[in-house]
């Protein structure tokens, strides 16, 4: 049978889609572990040691303030730097996967 | 000291006392925000015609627009009034919230955005059936994608009659009729253009009121946020800029921080936006632009909360509303006057229609889309006899929440925000990602994890301090877990885990290749 799926099949099996997907992945979970231990560790601190976020910094700014703020303005980061990377390299070798099918 | 501070009260209850009586300022303000959102329905209506553009405004919104469209969609006026109270009455503890609220933003980011994009058509439920049986799946999805919305849609109509009762001195009954109606108008004539638009124009008032409350406020401390922080501490303890008796279970917090963060990435009305946009690379600029908005808003409402407790102070706020929702609009008035508190007030109202407006458009979406045409119709799908649905599903989510909204008049509305916020995450986010990353997930795997993640959190939180001890008054809670996500959402995993491993379903997995063909590449994504 010749049917689209084959091509699908053979796409999938190739060395370049199994890299793009496994490098997907791995920047993908990489990211996602680094927000899920910022934030769970974040709350684990409040909830195990509030003295600690009480600790001063300079005259009478407690570490809870920057460290929330900071919490905020890092996710946000986070995902610039994930559309950073996957503007820059995972849509060229999509697109350079995409010319392959077309050419054949 | 003492004398002190209660010449500073003397001098706020004057200002506190329009709050409650029609401000002509605000209803002006809002009579021009319906004006103008119901003219681009009216525009809206016009290019609403098939179900792309009634359900994802024909794909054509820019990453950006988008981006502020998802962020004016999920602040709430619960999150603007609610944590800016919340740190106003409580301090630190407020900033723990919004934390929470926010970092399920990256997650829809690394996991999600770009799948769903590629996967999907008009929901979210188009995804975990793509390769799966339609029938079965589209009704477990659809009960899951419908609780969500009715429990969220309940928290909104009931604050929003609160809210207007204070602010207006409107009868709450014919705030909410108000509500519903204009809601329903946007959806039923515009579908998800207006709907866009209105999101757009509510997160552009919203931030930049916000933006300039935070500008007048500090304008008192000299411009220095330590002067600020300083004023509190000296007023109220140092205890307030630090984590306080908000959290004292470590489950419970993990629990509660899992249902707030995974609970975003399962909320239907938001998900479907991805739709909106012509590829996955807009929605990733739209998840984006809409981190970078919310959280710049959460600071700003942090800012509110404290600069409500120092300069309106703790007791008048408290005062006027006990949990505190009161404090921004109360600042306002404090800073800049009656037309200010006005404006303000008008954004508040704008925002709960924007927010309802969108819970109802996605429940219309779940029930033409995914019960009218996938169960009933066996996936024939009959463009006009969908939109017909569609739009008979608005009337009737309009005239549901209105009712909904009288019935549940005066009732906690914190706890039904927490119950939608745990079924996203324990029912919907579970199954749509497995059946992303996961070949050998089966139908049955799917439609028993979602079943389990809904009724767990149903059951769970019943039996949770916040049900079973606060409202109906029993001594003790059968289930010691404030927030149900940490057990309902991991019980929703192992069950999807383990009954698709128990029952293999070959075709599912053999399907898998095609899938995984357009989530990555996006060849032949809608």
């Amino acid at each position: 049978m010749h049917h689209p799926n084959k091509t699908a099949h053979a796409v999938i099996e190739s060395p370049e889609f199994k890299r793009l997907v496994s490098k997907r992945w791995s920047v993908s979970l990489l990211l996602t572990i680094t927000i899920l231990v910022i934030y769970i560790g974040f709350l684990l601190v409040v909830a195990f040691d509030k003295e600690l976020l009480a600790t001063k910094i300079g005259s009478y700014l407690p570490l809870a303030l920057p460290i929330g703020f900071g919490i905020i303005v890092t996710a946000w980061l986070l995902t610039g730097i994930y559309v950073f990377w996957a503007n820059n390299t995972y849509d060229t070798e999509v697109q350079e996967i995409k010319n392959k099918i077309n050419a054949n | 000291m003492l004398t002190s501070s209660l010449l500073l009260q003397a001098s706020a209850l004057p200002a506190a006392s329009t709050l409650g009586t029609a401000n002509p300022v605000s209803i002006i303000m809002f009579f021009l925000f319906v004006l103008i959102t119901l003219y681009i329905t009216y525009w809206a209506a016009k290019k609403t015609k098939t179900g792309s553009e009634f359900y994802a405004a024909g794909r054509n919104i820019s990453g950006f627009q988008n981006g502020l469209a998802l962020a004016g969609d999920y602040m709430s006026a619960a999150s603007f009034l609610g944590i800016a109270g919340m740190v106003a009455t409580k301090g630190y503890d407020g900033l723990i919230y919004s934390i929470g609220f926010l970092v399920g933003w990256p997650l829809i980011m690394f996991l999600i955005a770009e799948p769903l994009r590629n996967l999907g058509k008009y929901t979210f439920a188009d995804v975990v059936a793509y390769r799966l049986q339609q029938r079965p799946i589209r009704i477990v999805s659809s009960v899951g994608s419908l609780l969500t919305i009715a429990f969220y849609l309940i928290a909104q109509m009931v604050g929003a009659g609160g809210l207007i009762k204070t602010l207006f001195g409107l009868q709450y009954e014919l705030a909410v009729v108000v509500v519903g109606c204009v809601m329903t108008a946007y959806v039923l004539f515009g579908g998800m253009l207006a709907t866009t638009w209105v999101q757009i124009i509510k997160a552009v008032l919203l931030l930049s009121g916000a933006t300039v409350l935070v500008i007048l406020s500090l304008a008192t401390f000299n411009f220095s946020p330590a002067n600020l922080f300083q004023s509190v501490a000296d007023k109220y303890g140092e205890a307030m800029l630090s984590p306080g008796g908000f959290i004292t279970n470590p489950f419970d917090a993990l629990s509660l921080g899992l249902a707030l963060m995974l609970g975003t990435a399962g909320l239907p009305h938001i998900l479907m936006r991805f739709y909106t946009v012509p590829d996955a690379k807009a929605a990733r600029k739209s998840v984006f632009v809409a981190t970078g908005f919310i959280g710049y808003f959460y600071i700003l409402t942090f800012f509110i909360g404290f600069s409500a407790m120092v300069l309106v102070g703790k007791p008048i706020i408290e005062g006027i509303d006990k949990g505190g929702n009161m404090a921004a609009l109360l600042l306002a008035e404090q800073t800049g006057g009656t037309a200010f508190l006005g404006f303000i007030a008008a954004v508040a109202f704008a925002t709960i229609l924007a927010v309802v407006a969108g819970l109802t458009l996605s429940g219309a979406s779940s029930i033409s889309h995914d019960l009218y045409v996938h169960v009933f119709q066996k996936g024939v799908s009959n463009e006009k006899g969908e939109m017909k649905v569609a739009k008979r599903a608005t009337v009737a989510l309009g005239i549901l929440s209105i009712v909904l909204g009288l019935v549940f008049k005066g009732q906690n509305v914190a706890f039904m925000v927490g119950l939608a916020f745990s079924i996203a995450a324990s029912a919907n986010f579970p199954a749509l990602l497995m059946s992303i990353i996961w070949k050998k997930f089966t139908t049955q795997g799917a439609v028993w994890s979602i079943a389990t993640g809904a009724t767990l959190s149903l059951v769970l939180i019943v039996l949770s301090p916040t049900i079973w001890v606060d409202i109906l008054q029993n001594s003790e809670a059968i289930f010691p877990l404030k927030n149900p996500a940490l057990v309902s959402m991991s019980a929703a995993f192992l069950t999807g885990i383990v009954v698709s491993l128990v029952n293999p379903e070959p075709e599912a997995a053999e399907k898998f290749e095609s899938e995984k063909l357009r989530t990555y590449l996006g060849i032949g994504a809608e």
